[in-house]
């Protein structure tokens, strides 16, 4: 099976709702749980809104590009930014390290999509921006297969 | 979805619903109105109604944590209540529970506070 869909929307706070709900419509045909939709809504939300305020720094001129693929058995879902990237991804990925504890974030994002999804991947370099790679495997996965 | 709050006085308890969807996006007005509400110096106790909450995430803990410090710097409270299992599962991953007392309902958690509704 190849399914894909990619998205491309302006970093605003605002395109947080549209990107979580737009990935869950995607996802939603292969039949998940709603528990496994609402992880995915959740994990989109975080990364999205980490390239919004982490890479772009709330700069609404920036891009995010979502990049998503459905397998017979799991979803792929890459969030990129072409902001200013991370220095450090161990530390960043620490649960409750913020960078920004001004602006009251929990430091709960990366915590958040690790344990939601399977598979975390973040790939990133100072000015290069970032890509995360999320990966989940639906447990249904042998009735989906026709 | 949008997102939407409701604040009540009981004696000196913020009781505080929200409804929709809390996000980055949706979590700055509810920060600026929640600070408005915790200035009345009556107010000692919050109470957090989630039962309308349909999503939530790591933004949503933030607002909550960053109103909890002040509430506690004031020597108050703060409860949760009627929450969904979804919400549940970020409480429980984020430590929230260590820090913000879970409560079944409204009544109960007002009753806690010895609120009689």
């Amino acid at each position: 099976m190849k399914n894909e869909m990619h998205l491309e929307f302006s970093a605003r706070s605002e395109n947080e709702s549209f990107a979580r709900v737009s990935v869950a419509s995607f996802v939603a045909q292969i039949d998940p749980t709603m528990d496994e939709l609402t992880e995915i809504k959740t994990v989109v939300s975080e990364a999205v809104t980490n390239a919004i305020i982490h890479g772009y720094g709330e700069k609404e001129d920036g891009m995010v590009y979502i990049d998503c693929y459905l397998h017979d058995d799991a979803v792929e879902i890459d969030i990129r930014d072409e902001g200013v990237g991370i220095e450090n991804v161990d530390e960043a990925r620490q649960p409750l390290y913020t960078s920004k504890p001004e602006l009251e974030r929990s430091g709960m994002g990366f915590t958040i999509m690790e344990n939601f999804m399977d598979e975390v991947e973040v790939s990133s370099a100072p000015g290069l921006g970032t890509t995360v790679k999320l990966k989940k495997y639906f447990k249904k996965s042998e009735t989906l297969c026709n | 979805m949008s997102f939407s709050v409701e604040f009540e006085k009981k004696q000196n308890v913020l009781l505080v619903r929200m409804s929709g969807e809390l996000d980055h996006h949706t979590a700055e007005e509810l920060k600026t109105k929640w600070k408005e509400r915790l200035d009345d110096e009556e107010i000692q106790h919050v109470v957090i109604n989630l039962e309308t909450l349909s999503f939530m995430d790591s933004s949503g803990l933030g607002v909550i944590l960053g109103r909890y410090k002040e509430v506690k710097q004031q020597g108050g409270e703060m409860v949760v209540c009627s929450i969904s299992p979804a919400v549940h599962r970020l409480f429980e991953l984020a430590g929230m529970f260590k820090i913000i007392r879970l409560e079944q309902n409204e009544e109960y958690a007002l009753m806690s506070l010895g609120v009689a509704s």
